[in-house]
């Protein structure tokens, strides 16, 4: 029964075919998704040291300083409980302003520094993104017991 | 008055909808002719009243009544008149309308299109796209009701988010939406043969030219969304993988698999179910795109006010239509045959291997998508997937789709000699090799496998496809001479030929801006110069402009080449007036062979906007050749559409002696 | 019905004669077999996939991630006494003074951009005089960043911060019922602020209801904020 054989064929290679796709598909996932981590979180040591990682927090008000080359930045992102410096070489989306969310993917050097590849102020009336706002809000949670004692965050959020 | 007329309009469209729906479907269940009968008319009815509903509010927005919340929300008086048109569409209640409008204008056509559809099965077709619409409505009317008013009303509008201020925002969202709610005819087709019980080869050749039209509107849309944010954004990229894009992405990977299943099942009738469940997910991810952009579930670069009230109506909507549509098709698929049988190695067996891995391409996209919602729900942290995944996976999908559709064309229907096409290919094999091998090298001087590879595919598709054009035209000459025998081939075969040597433009035009694209962050000062892929960009300072609604910084850029002028560029930096945003415009030098693209940055200064500058410089090699390609291959689609064939079953004075049978 | 599907390929079964074909051999599904045919059938997969997505697509609104949990709603709001911006010196307000009615707390500072695109919704909303809008004004000094207050002393600072607030206020407008002056900050870190603006909803009972962060929009205030504080109007304050 050739005709059957054909067939026999055909479905084993496609279920091959299909399964090979899949191992595939999910290696590419488990390789490139990008956790997101608020910076006291990274100072705390929770995020990974060798891969890419989001960070997002409020622009500190006054910490972005312009490098000599004239496009590379560094600024500090907050959380209200630590702080994360970031440097980018590149121009700033639109939106990126201090005192503002933002978020950042990249990775974090030896000194702690995190060295961005992209930076995302979202093209969005939103006021800030959605993350930013869940790990500050989880950032002042934790910090609210201990808010009498002298904790009070570098914060400034002018722009 | 007039606002109030046109929410009358809709509410009066509602009682429409549902009366036609179901007195359509119920008649033709019943066999009952005067119910049926209705269906036209009701359709007819319907658009109409949707139609001036949608004018009414335009009327709104051109005559700045800002006593409407929708107008002044998303509209003001100094707003040029073009995008107080286009701005119907720049906010969420007024896109639903228009998807609306675009729904029962499909559904009109259906009525006049289909003539030659039996009575039962057009009052079911009808009466489908008639619930759909009355659900839509339901929505509309319920959440988003584009005509409330805002008492007292206010002296000015809040303005038109200006990223949508672009003749961009004119066009995409409407082609989009062409596309998108296309396919709700496909569905409807769909279900009406499933309550049939009637899936045969005339179905499929009823269904193909309206999938085929929708699929086409679908790639343009898509394409100048692309465009839009290559320009627009200031990143000169073009496509970003965001939620957004995704949604509309996927019902396009579907619809292109459904274009050529429907194919096998008109010739051979094979795949029915198969097909018949492709044209339910094409129109489900429509539907899910739809929820995913409205209801906020996912984070996006792209601006949609969320609001979970509608995300609920949406979801159940799309678990309703959708829901019932499957349940339908597993009562039903079951009692359907198999069809013509074919060999390993055939037409159906590619087509088949091409849906497979289509289907594939889309799970890969909805599993990207869906996955950051997926651990958010197991409470397992926030996290998003990255473009890298999409890349990573979608090179290793679709190359070998690509390769398969250069040989598609060549073989025959039920089996086809392998060696016979091994004869006519292998020299087309070595002449892609050959270009991949040398083209980049010979121009750009150094390459890499993806590149190669990417120049190969396209080079193979064209070759391919020129091949098998020519070898029809020389067996179908006859005596007449060349021209006519080229111009005499069928549209559907040009539009084949087309859209494929479309998806090689596209493949050429992503391989080489990929592999080539070269991009430089520098700060400028005016009279300073940049040298990028032999190009000088002098850049010649920043001067204030002003535009109607907002003012900018304009800054000139001279691009030199061999001590010559080419052209003079002009990036602005806008800020609008009634919203605090600034907006970065690129300027662009646009050419067949590629574009060099420069956007203003910061001023190093703020306070001395004359002095240096962040500026940043492109050069992206046949950037444009990416959308060409899509263009080609909605073109291909229209020509397909057009063809005599359509028009030919549709004269026929008696049909097919199989669509004049009812129900099973 | 399996039996059919999967016949060895017979080269008659092709469209129309299938059908026949099966309505020959199938008898007439009784009521019970419906549902048996049902659960034999070979598609049901596509269904309970589908019904897994929508459930997870129904999980994800639920957990809608622009809306923000705050840990202050439904508490009571913190209590203060802070200096008033206007009228003599000395006069003070807390929110206890506020007892028994529904109002706003906006919390603002004139450096801050985002407050100035919210202000127009602030003094139409003032206009309609439907409910007390109290200002908080926020770190108005040491929170400019282009102002270096490290070595000024605080009566400096407070003097400064009156002059800036009331500068500012008279030059776009004045929509609040009454502003507070918030000078280091302490009565922000009680209500967890951490961007400007902010807006809170409060009761008649002192408990916050709402918090919006970030602008005020047209949108909020018609479908969220305006609602709501009807809401809580026509309620008797709790005991």
């Amino acid at each position: 029964m050739k005709a059957r054989h054909e067939r026999l064929l055909l479905i084993a290679g496609g279920l091959v075919a299909l399964g090979l796709m899949a191992a595939f598909v999910l290696h590419a996932l488990k390789d490139n998704l990008s956790l997101f981590y608020a910076p006291a979180e990274v100072l705390a040591g929770k995020a990974p040291r060798d891969r890419a990682f989001r960070i997002g927090g409020l622009v500190e008000a006054g910490s972005l300083v312009r490098q000599p080359d004239g496009v590379s930045v560094r600024f500090v992102v907050t959380d209200m409980q630590e702080r994360v410096t970031i440097q980018y070489k590149g121009i700033l989306p639109d939106l990126f302003s201090e005192g503002r969310g933002v978020v950042a993917q990249g990775k974090l050097d030896d000194q702690g520094l995190f060295i961005a590849s992209e930076v995302l102020a979202k093209h969005d009336e939103n006021y800030m993104p959605p993350e930013v706002a869940a790990a500050l809000e989880k950032a002042h949670q934790e910090g609210a017991g201990d808010a009498n004692a002298q904790t009070l965050p570098p914060q400034q959020l002018p722009q | 008055m007039i606002p109030e007329f046109g929410h009358f309009a809709l509410l009066l469209a509602l009682p429409v909808a549902v009366l036609v729906g179901v007195l359509a479907l119920v008649g033709a269940q019943k066999n009952h002719a005067r119910w049926m009968a209705l269906a036209k008319p009701g359709t007819r009815l319907l658009a109409f009243l949707v139609t001036l509903a949608y004018l009414c509010l335009t009327q709104a927005f051109v005559a700045n009544d800002f006593s409407v919340l929708y107008v002044a929300q998303h509209s003001n008086s100094l707003l040029p008149l073009a995008y107080r048109i286009a701005g119907v569409w720049g906010g969420h209640e007024g896109s639903l309308l228009l998807w609306m409008l675009m729904l029962v204008w499909w559904a009109a056509l259906v009525s006049v299109f289909s003539r030659p559809l039996a009575a039962p099965m057009l009052a079911r077709v009808l009466g489908t796209l008639c619930l759909v619409a009355f659900g839509f409505l339901l929505f509309i009317l319920l959440t988003s009701n584009p005509f409330t008013r805002l008492l007292p009303g206010v002296a000015e509008g809040r303005d038109l988010n200006p990223l949508l201020q672009d003749p961009g925002l004119i066009l995409h969202p409407p082609l989009l939406y062409m596309g998108y709610v296309g396919f709700s005819v496909a569905y409807a087709f769909a279900v009406a043969a499933l309550l049939a019980g009637q899936l045969d080869a005339a179905w499929a050749r009823w269904s193909r030219p309206w999938t085929t039209m929708a699929w086409g509107f679908l790639t343009l849309g898509i394409a100048l969304g692309s465009w839009w944010a290559y320009y627009e954004l200031g990143w000169g990229g073009w496509w970003f993988w965001d939620p957004v894009e995704n949604a509309s992405f996927m019902p396009w990977l579907a619809g292109t698999a459904l274009i050529h299943s429907l194919a096998v099942t008109e010739k051979r009738g094979s795949f029915k179910n198969w097909t018949v469940l492709l044209a339910i997910s094409a129109f489900s991810l429509s539907l899910l795109g739809t929820f995913l952009v409205r209801s906020g579930v996912l984070t996006s670069v792209h601006a949609f006010a969320a609001d979970p009230a509608r995300g609920i109506f949406i979801l159940a909507f799309l678990a309703t239509v959708v829901g019932l549509s499957l349940v339908l098709f597993v009562w039903r698929a079951p009692k359907v045959g198999l069809g013509g049988r074919f060999g390993l190695f055939s037409r159906e067996s590619l087509l088949l291997s091409n849906n497979v891995i289509l289907v594939v391409a889309t799970a890969t996209v909805l599993l990207g998508t869906l996955y950051p919602l997926l651990i958010d729900a197991l409470n397992l942290g926030k996290l998003s997937v990255g473009p890298p995944y999409f890349n990573a996976v979608f090179v290793p999908i679709m190359a070998p789709l690509l390769f398969l559709m250069g040989i598609g064309p060549f073989l025959r229907w039920k089996a086809a000699s392998a060696q016979e096409i091994v004869l006519r290919l292998k020299w087309a094999l070595v002449a892609a090799l050959a270009i991949a091998v040398l083209l980049p090298m010979l121009i750009y001087g150094d390459a890499w496998p993806l590149v190669n590879l990417g120049i190969f595919l396209a080079a193979w598709i064209l070759i391919a496809a020129v091949l098998h054009f020519s070898r029809q035209v020389w067996t179908t000459r006859g005596s007449s001479n060349l021209l006519t025998a080229v111009l005499r081939q069928p549209l559907h075969f040009w539009g084949m030929h087309l859209a494929h040597i479309g998806v090689a433009v596209f493949v050429a035009g992503v391989a080489i801006v990929g592999g080539y694209e070269e991009e430089k962050d520098v700060r400028m000062a005016p009279g300073e110069i940049v040298t990028l892929s032999g190009y000088e960009f002098r850049f010649m300072g920043v001067l204030p402009v002003k535009g109607p609604n907002y003012e900018a910084l304009q800054g000139e850029v001279e691009l030199w080449k061999n001590n010559r002028l080419i052209r003079r560029l002009r990036p602005e930096k806008r800020f609008y007036r009634s919203s605090a945003m600034p907006m970065t415009e690129a300027a662009i030098d646009t050419g067949f062979f590629g574009d060099l693209y420069v956007s203003l940055g910061e001023p190093l200064d703020r306070a001395r906007p004359e002095g240096e500058w962040a500026v940043r410089v492109y050069s992206k090699p046949l950037v444009d050749w990416i959308w060409g390609g899509c263009f080609l291959m909605a073109f291909g689609g229209l020509l397909a559409v057009c063809d005599r064939r359509y028009r030919q079953s549709r004269r026929r004075s008696t049909p097919d002696p199989l669509t004049v049978k009812t129900s099973p | 019905m399996k039996e059919t599907l999967n016949d060895p390929v017979r080269p008659e079964l092709v469209e129309g004669h299938s059908l026949q074909k099966q309505g020959q051999r199938l008898p007439q599904p009784e009521r019970w077999g419906v549902v048996q045919s049902f659960l034999n059938n070979k598609y049901v997969w596509i269904l309970v996939a589908f019904a897994a997505l929508v459930a997870l697509l129904a999980v994800g609104l639920t957990r809608d991630p622009r809306e923000i949990p705050s840990p202050f709603i439904g508490k009571a709001a913190p209590e203060f006494r802070l200096a008033r911006l206007e009228g003599a010196a000395g006069e003070t307000f807390g929110p206890a003074d506020m007892q028994g009615k529904v109002w706003l707390l906006n919390v603002w500072a004139s450096w801050c951009v985002a407050c100035r695109a919210e202000h127009p919704q602030l003094v139409a909303l003032a206009r309609q005089n439907l409910v007390p809008l109290i200002g908080l004004n926020y770190k108005e000094a040491r929170g400019d960043g282009d102002l270096d207050i490290s070595k000024m002393p605080l009566e400096e600072e407070t003097a400064l911060t009156r002059q800036r607030a009331a500068g500012w206020l008279t030059a776009h407008g004045n929509p609040y019922t009454l502003s507070v002056l918030d000078v280091d900050g302490r009565v922000g870190i009680d209500y967890g602020v951490y961007g400007v603006p902010e807006t809170f909803v409060i009761d008649k009972a002192g408990i916050i209801r709402f918090k919006q962060i970030g602008p005020l929009t047209e949108e909020v205030l018609q479908e969220k904020i305006l609602p709501l504080v009807n809401k809580l109007n026509e309620l008797n304050a709790a005991p």
